[in-house]
């Protein structure tokens, strides 16, 4: 096990999760959306999770809240630590206590994030007033107009509704509800995606700045690698419901090893190569429900062998901070495209 | 606002005229008159011709309209030809029966129908969920003067628990109100189950779970607000119709409300009292239902905003 340690930093990981399992049981069919998960995370470090559509990243963050809607998801098992609580062994009543105080989440869309029929301030407010004892609501919706200002909002806007708001600002607003208690860990899940690109990066500013000032963990579910390179310190790339490759952001963006990820830069454009062409990763991500036996990247996987189909590959460490899931290392000689440039 | 709700008001002067004259006309054009009931049997041709010259009746449909429409003008909604009482003081004694029957049956089916349509929604697919919904089915299909009559046989006759017919207790009122509330009850339920579907998946709630608001109030402050209006809508219409009078619920019972007022008026060819209590009803569920749209604003502030910008419009 000792191996398998190396996003850990420091003392007590504020997040831990450990082998996590999440299929979604439907009425014919199921959805096996994450087939196997590790992540650990120190405090005040920011994890980039990336991956298509569809990977199982949102599942993964909402089950850290113990959010993932059931039915029809499932946690079928693993392990849930977040800042110390068991999430899986929690009552709902404990589980309402630690949501919003010790770790809280943005969600992609800030359109349909905030509830229409109260005002910004009041929405605020009620994270506030839920979480800290002895205070009337007074002072929450005091609080919460600090917390306004601090999201570059001005205070007397707290009385407007939603509505009112542009997308950027409800971004804001969606941003000051999670960050209103000060947690020890967020999920951002795709915080800026649904922004215009001007906006995005006051709005990533903005973010970075405010977890910094109040040393929260972060995990940055993005598909976006120029905001992961931007902004974290680790990095796992997730494919199918598993991670298959994670490590410093050095590691996997420098020595990149997983043909996955290697095929995620490809697709980039890059203004410093004179390509005529992107290289897409070729197909589509397998059907949920019906995953190959062996490694799932392997129908798209350029480098794919037979051995490849047999079996799925386990995380393995190849650098101090690095690991990656490819049967292929098990040739010494191997290495991606990428590599030899 | 304000803009808007006085234009509301004037828009009932055209509906009032409208109204007053369908109702005048078909009357009139029904078969049999006033003067044969109330003329002695052995009157003269010419004695029921002077009679008819007092009620106006020489005179052609249309005169007589503008002749009843010249008192109303003055507030003067006629006087009954059968008991010689002001229209207006007939329709304001059945009034207060009317309503204390309309507000009981609300009540009963809002108290049942919420709880009830919430509980469906949020359990949507379980035995809960179709239980409620073939009861409400069952509640909906249900005739009213039927289940009038089964619970008068049942409570009244069998057992001898409520009064069978008649007013003036708190007993009085249950059977009837039971009645008009089983139809309502059914449909506010469906209403409120399928207003509560479109907004339980939103993600607003999700925000709200993340929050760490408990599930109780994650349904009752964050989804029910946002599916009120439907709701609203239904309670609304159906207080109108039934301060219209519930016809056929107040016949069963022998309920004095103002649909028995009506019915009355119309099998005798009451016609200043039918005209009469006409132009009251629409007057009434009209500023009912300007009270519903208005309530939506206080709602949901989008709304809100429109009627804002409704008189910026006007404005410029």
């Amino acid at each position: 096990m000792e191996e398998n340690k190396v996003l850990e930093t420091g003392s007590e990981p504020v997040l831990d999760i450990e082998n996590l399992v999440i299929h979604f049981e439907l009425e014919d069919e199921t959805v096996y959306a994450v087939n196997g998960v590790d992540m650990k995370l120190g405090k005040g470090k920011i994890l980039g999770l990336v991956g298509e559509t569809g990977a199982g990243k949102t599942t993964t963050a909402l089950s850290a809240l113990r959010l993932v809607p059931d039915p029809p998801g499932v946690i079928k098992s693993g392990k849930i630590m977040v800042a110390g609580h068991d999430m899986m062994k929690l009552t709902p009543a404990e589980l309402q206590k630690v949501r919003g105080k010790e770790v809280s989440m943005i969600f992609q869309d800030p359109m349909t994030s905030l509830n229409p029929v109260y005002t910004v301030g009041q929405q605020i407010a009620e994270s506030i007033y839920l979480h800290e004892e002895n205070m009337t609501s007074k002072e929450a919706y005091k609080r919460a107009e600090e917390m306004l200002e601090l999201v570059g909002i001005p205070a007397y806007r707290a009385g407007d509704y939603p509505h009112q708001f542009s997308g950027g600002m409800k971004q804001r607003v969606v941003i000051a509800i999670a960050l209103a208690c000060n947690p020890k860990l967020l999920f951002a899940d795709e915080p800026t995606t649904a922004l215009d690109v001007t906006i995005q990066a006051q709005v990533l500013d903005l973010m970075k700045d405010l977890i910094k000032k109040q040393g929260t963990s972060v995990v940055m579910i993005t598909h976006d690698l120029g905001i992961v390179a931007e902004t974290c310190d680790d990095v796992a790339v997730m494919y199918a419901g598993r991670i298959v490759e994670e490590g410093s952001l050095e590691a996997v963006f420098n020595q990149t090893m997983h043909p996955y990820t290697e095929g995620l830069f490809n697709s980039l454009p890059n203004i410093n190569e004179d390509m005529e062409e992107l290289k897409p990763i070729p197909g589509l991500m397998p059907d949920p429900t019906n995953l190959p036996k062996g490694c799932a990247f392997a129908p798209r996987c350029p480098y794919a062998t037979e051995r490849c189909s047999e079996k799925v590959p386990e995380l393995k460490k190849v650098g101090e901070h690095h690991r990656v899931a490819c049967s292929a290392y098990e040739d010494p000689s191997f290495h991606i495209a990428r590599r030899s440039k | 606002m304000y803009r808007y709700v006085i234009k509301r008001l004037l828009m009932l002067i055209p509906v009032v005229i409208g109204v007053s004259f369908l109702v005048f006309m078909v009357i009139n054009l029904a078969p049999g008159d006033i003067i044969s009931q109330i003329a002695p049997e052995d009157a003269t041709v010419e004695e029921l011709a002077e009679l008819r010259a007092e009620y106006g009746f020489d005179k052609p449909t249309i005169v007589r309209y503008f002749n009843y429409m010249k008192g109303m003008l003055r507030g003067d909604l006629g006087t009954s030809y059968i008991t010689g009482e002001p229209v207006f003081e007939s329709y304001m004694r059945r009034l207060p029966n009317t309503l204390a029957l309309a507000l009981a049956s609300i009540f009963v089916s809002v108290v049942i129908s919420i709880p009830l349509g919430i509980i469906s929604a949020v359990k949507q697919g379980t035995w809960k969920d179709n239980v409620t919904m073939v009861v409400a089915l069952l509640g909906l299909s249900m005739p009213n003067f039927w289940l009038g009559l089964l619970l008068i046989i049942l409570f009244a006759l069998n057992w001898g628990l409520l009064p069978s017919y008649g007013y003036g207790t708190f007993k009085h009122l249950i059977l009837p109100a039971i009645t008009v509330g089983t139809g309502l009850t059914a449909m506010l339920t469906r209403t409120t189950r399928s207003s509560m579907l479109d907004v339980v998946r939103q993600d607003y709630l999700r925000t709200a779970r993340a929050k760490g608001v408990s599930e109780r109030d994650v349904i009752y402050k964050h989804a029910l607000k946002n599916a009120l209006i439907p709701i609203i809508t239904v309670v609304g219409t159906q207080l109108a119709s039934c301060l219209g009078g519930a016809l056929i619920t107040e016949t069963v019972f022998a309920w004095p409300g103002v649909g028995r007022l009506i019915l009355d008026s119309v099998n005798s060819r009451d016609i200043p009292m039918v005209t009469g209590c006409i132009i009251l009803k629409t007057i009434t569920i009209s500023i009912i239902l300007l009270i519903v749209d208005l309530l939506y604003a206080v709602v949901d502030p989008r709304i809100k905003a429109q009627y804002a910008g409704r008189r910026k419009k006007s404005n410029g």
